[in-house]
Formats: C-alpha cells, sequence, structure tokens
C-alpha cells in the first residue's frame, strides 16, 4: 500500500504539473454551467425546481465527458511509460504490478473527483441561487457526483487494460475511442434498434432492462434517474427504470470498476516490456 | 554448486522469441564484487539477458538465481540495481521528485540531496527532467543505482550519451559499488572503456557465451598474435623486412607478427642486426582483436 500510495504522489504531481487537472476541471465546469443555464426552460411546465432540470442535464452530460475525461487519462497509463521507455526501470523496482495501477487509479479518481466536484457543484449553486432547491434535489446532485466519480473509474480501469494490451500509446488512445464510442453510444442505439425490432415483446418486456444495466454508462443513467422521481420525469427515462429492481444499477457500477480492475492487473501482468 | 549468497548464478539459460532461440544454455556467475563486462554485438542477447534476470521476461529453460531468490521475486528486486540503455522518465517531474518516488518504492529512507550531488545533479535537482540533456538523465539513472546498496548492480550501455569527463564519474561510482560489495555487470560497447575497468569479460555471440575469463586469460586462450613494429634507420627497412618475414608498412617501418611464444625470439633476432634498427615498439593483442576473435568476424 506504501508503494501505491508513492506512485499516487508522483502521477498526482504530473496531472498538476502537465495542466491536466486544470483542463479536466475547466471543462466540466463549462459543460456543466452551460447545461444549467441552456435547461432553465422546463423549470415551470413539469413543476420541479431548477436543480433537478439541472441535474437531470448533467447526468446526460456526465455519461458522455466522465467516460471521455478518464479514458484519455487512462489510456496513456501503462502505454506512455512504455513507449518512453521508463516502464522497464519502474518495474525493475520491487512494487508489484497491481499496486502500480493501484497508485496510479487512485490519483487520477482524485483528480476526477476535484474536475466533477468543481464542475457540477458550480453549476448546481449556480441552479440553485436562481431556481431554487430543496432537499431531494441537492440528494440528487450528490448522488451525480458520486456516480460521475464511479463511472469514470470504470472507464479509467478500461483504460489501463487498453494501456496495457496494445503495442503503444497511439495504439491505446485509438482503442480508447473505440471503447468510448461503443459503450456510450452505439451500444443505446443497438438496443433503440432491437426494442424498434421487437415492437413490445418478451425482449423488450424482460431482457432489455437487464442489458441495458449491464453497460455502466446505462447503469449509471439509470441510478441516477430510479433514485428520484422528478429527475426520471424530466428526462423520460422512468419506463426502464420501474422494470428493474433498485438494487441492478448500483450493483453493475459498483461491479465494473472492480471487474475492471482484476482485468487491467491481469492484462499489466502479462506485458513484457 | 549451488550458492545461495551468490549475487547472480545463471545456468542453461534458454530463451526464445517466437520459434528463434536467443539465447542458448547460458552460464555466467559474477561473485561479489566483482566487474563483469558483458559484451556483444547489437542483438547478441545482451539486453535479453538483463531483462530475464530482472524478471521482466520468462525464460523458457534454465535457472537464474539472485542471492538464491528466483527473478522477479520481491527478495531478487530488492537486490538488484538496474540502468536501462538509453534510461529516460516521466519529463514533469523533477529529479528529485524522480529519486523521491525510487526511494519510496525501494522502502529506502536514502540521502536524496546527497546522491544527486554524487551524481553531478546539485544544481539540476529541482528542475524538470523534460529540461535535462541526455547525460543528465543518464547520471539520474545512475543515481537511482546507487540507492540502498544493492547486492547485484545490472548496467546496460550505461556510458551512451556520457562525455569522457562524466566517464570517468561514472567508471569511479562502479568501483565504489564493487568496493561495498556489489557484483556489477557492465553491458557495453565501448570495449576500450571496459578493457581497464573490469575484473572478467564475458562475449555473447548470437545468444551463446563464446568467452568468459580475464583480458589476459582470453589473451592466451585466443593465442593472438604480438605485433612488434621496428623501425629502420637509414633506408635499411627492405633488409629487416626480408630477414624478419616482416611486412614493410612505410618507407622506415616494418610490421611483424608473431605468436606470444615466438616473441623472445623475435626480440633477439631483430637486436642482433644492431644500428640497423632505430625503435621497436610492442602491441600485445587488446581487447579489440579479442572480440573480433571471439565474436565471430576473424572466423571463416
Amino acid at each position: 500500500m506504501r508503494r501505491a500510495f508513492a506512485i499516487a504522489r508522483a502521477e498526482m504531481l504530473i496531472l498538476r504539473r502537465n495542466r491536466w487537472l486544470f483542463m479536466a476541471t475547466l471543462i466540466m465546469l463549462a459543460f456543466a454551467l452551460a447545461l444549467s443555464f441552456a435547461g432553465s426552460a422546463p423549470t415551470g411546465t413539469l413543476g420541479v425546481d431548477m436543480l433537478t432540470v439541472s441535474v437531470a442535464s448533467m447526468t446526460t452530460l456526465s455519461v458522455y465527458l466522465a467516460p471521455l475525461l478518464a479514458l484519455m487519462m487512462g489510456f496513456d497509463a501503462v502505454a506512455g511509460d512504455r513507449d518512453r521507455g521508463s516502464l522497464a526501470l519502474l518495474l525493475a523496482y520491487p512494487a508489484e504490478r497491481a499496486e502500480i495501477l493501484l497508485g496510479k487509479l487512485m490519483a487520477h479518481l482524485a483528480a476526477l473527483a476535484v474536475a466533477m466536484c468543481i464542475g457540477f457543484g458550480a453549476a448546481g449553486a449556480v441552479a440553485a441561487w436562481f431556481g431554487g432547491a430543496g432537499t431531494e434535489s441537492l440528494m440528487a446532485l450528490g448522488r451525480l457526483v458520486l456516480t460521475s466519480i464511479l463511472l469514470g473509474a470504470v472507464f479509467l480501469v478500461l483504460g489501463y487494460a487498453l494501456s496495457a494490451l496494445s503495442s503503444g500509446a497511439t495504439a491505446a488512445a485509438g482503442l480508447s475511442a473505440g471503447v468510448w464510442l461503443v459503450f456510450v453510444v452505439l451500444y443505446d442505439l443497438g438496443l433503440l434498434g432491437a426494442v424498434v425490432m421487437d415492437s413490445g415483446g418478451v425482449f423488450t418486456q424482460k431482457i432489455f432492462p437487464w442489458v441495458m444495466v449491464a453497460n455502466p454508462a446505462d447503469a449509471f443513467r439509470l441510478w441516477n434517474v430510479a433514485a428520484s422521481e422528478s429527475v426520471a420525469l424530466s428526462s423520460g427515462m422512468a419506463g426502464a427504470a420501474s422494470a428493474l429492481p433498485g438494487w441492478a444499477a448500483p450493483l453493475s457500477l459498483l461491479l465494473w470498476p472492480a471487474l475492471g480492475f482484476l482485468l487491467a492487473c491481469a492484462a499489466f501482468r502479462r506485458l513484457e516490456p | 554448486m549451488d550458492n545461495a549468497n551468490s549475487p547472480l548464478q545463471i545456468r542453461a539459460l534458454d530463451k526464445f522469441r517466437g520459434r528463434t532461440q536467443v539465447l542458448h544454455g547460458i552460464d555466467l556467475d559474477i561473485a561479489p564484487g566483482e566487474r563483469l563486462a558483458l559484451l556483444g554485438h547489437n542483438g547478441a542477447g545482451k539486453s535479453t539477458m538483463i531483462k530475464a534476470v530482472l524478471g521482466l521476461i520468462r525464460h523458457e529453460g534454465g535457472s537464474i538465481r539472485i542471492c538464491g531468490a528466483a527473478p522477479g521475486s520481491a527478495a531478487a528486486r530488492a537486490a538488484t540495481a538496474f540502468l536501462p540503455e538509453a534510461v529516460s522518465f516521466h519529463p514533469a517531474l523533477t529529479g528529485h521528485e524522480q529519486l523521491a518516488l525510487f526511494a519510496r518504492l525501494s522502502g529506502e529512507r536514502a540521502d536524496i540531496e546527497g546522491l544527486l550531488e554524487r551524481v553531478g545533479l546539485g544544481e539540476a535537482m529541482h528542475r524538470r527532467i523534460g529540461a535535462y540533456s541526455k547525460g543528465m538523465r543518464q547520471r539520474l539513472g545512475l543515481a537511482q543505482v546507487l540507492l540502498g546498496r544493492p547486492k547485484l548492480a545490472l548496467l546496460d550501455e550505461p556510458t551512451s550519451g556520457l562525455d569522457p569527463i562524466s566517464r570517468q564519474d561514472l567508471y569511479a561510482i562502479i568501483n565504489e559499488l564493487a568496493e561495498q560489495g556489489a557484483a556489477v555487470l557492465i553491458a557495453s560497447h565501448a570495449l576500450t572503456e571496459v578493457e581497464a575497468r573490469t575484473d572478467r569479460i564475458a562475449i555473447l555471440r548470437k545468444g551463446v557465451k563464446v568467452a568468459d575469463d580475464t583480458l589476459a586469460g582470453l589473451s592466451a586462450q585466443a593465442g593472438l598474435p604480438v605485433k612488434l613494429r621496428v623501425q629502420a634507420s637509414g633506408a635499411r627497412a627492405d633488409r629487416i623486412a626480408t630477414e624478419t618475414g616482416g611486412r614493410r608498412i612505410n618507407g622506415a617501418s616494418v610490421e611483424i607478427l608473431c605468436s606470444p611464444q615466438q616473441k623472445m625470439a623475435e626480440l633477439r633476432k631483430i637486436a642482433a642486426m644492431g644500428d640497423a634498427v632505430a625503435d621497436i615498439e610492442m602491441v600485445p593483442p587488446r581487447l579489440e582483436d579479442l572480440y573480433r576473435h571471439y565474436s565471430g568476424e576473424d572466423r571463416k
């Protein structure tokens, strides 16, 4: 553990030095604020406060942005050191490969958490100031921040796995873009197509919700939606959420980082620098 | 003769890359305090062997023991220091931060500032590695070798990118390591450098160890000729050449090649020629000749 902390400390320095932390926070802040202001219109019609609407639109934002930011940090984790030629020396030191990945994960998660808290926190504060907030909408905001960090963790560890499996940083970047596209865009499109073909049959009733929740990005959406009725109302996802037991989405979103980390460790152990 | 205290013991090491065998039954030992030069062409298997010793790559046959421990095990990694060829670090960290990270990873309470001063990076320790020259990165690499008194130091091309003064410093540090009891393995191309600065020389050729002895031992085994260069006084070079069976190399000099055993006989013959000989120079085979002999360039 001491070695993992040593790695985390150095990684944190690197994230601060190369302005990664600053840029990620800036991106989160800019998008969250823009969405909060743009999304303020339907407040009256739905009869919920502005923070609720803001959280609903930021949930949609986070589905795209959290995996993207995470993969952008993750893809370089192993392949970057390997390309630079510094990996062999690092691995000659008495730190287990899982410890190295754990250290990187801690630093990268901390950076994501900072970006999410500042971005969503500021947007939430603006929405609450202008349009009011209740206990429920504040809870929803907190949930959004926490689940966004979890979603980020999923794609961080997937990024590590790709980074260890690919032949170099460029290949890892390409693979990461592919993974993002599949999980965030194509998966849902495929499901949508299947539901349309099935036209309300057994698949739509029984299987579809489970297939959907198996994707961490959708699990993230479902968790945020299912936990807050008013968020569900304003994002129009109440149908799929109500067909699943309450534990399904949290379980998916908690299992993915753990399994992904094991996968990344296995891939990293196979690597011969 | 398995010795658990031997810093490095390699027995019948085989390594395949795909179907090609890149290391063929290598045996190698290094004693504490011994400096071994590992020579060979590019692709002869030097770096592969070092990586196998570090446990970074798997080997298919034979055994490697580092102070009795398996390569890659916690004990082996704690006992080993490594300087990779063309060492590199993350450019965003400073030299001090990078060395502090290595110290924490190895669990050493090291005098980071002192080590950086020792390798001549005292001024630059708080600058980013991205702004370092190649030589400075190499020095930083050397500083991390000195962390925590290794039992075995593996240095892959340690002098590449270093200026002559830095090379002097480097060998001073290597000697210091050896005096502290570390077994030092130096993989190198710089033959003239390692010639005087190592205790033993091993030569790899296409993954086979073709020589492993002291410089004197290698010379004796190879039986390479000694070169006598005779300078004639006046225009008597032709006469000397015909009498000794040597070869004229310019107007006034003759070069004679003879085996180490014949050397004294030749010298007497030349001395008997009196004042026809102005000067004589004797050149024993150098490591370069030996290397060429053992690494196969001389062989048909």
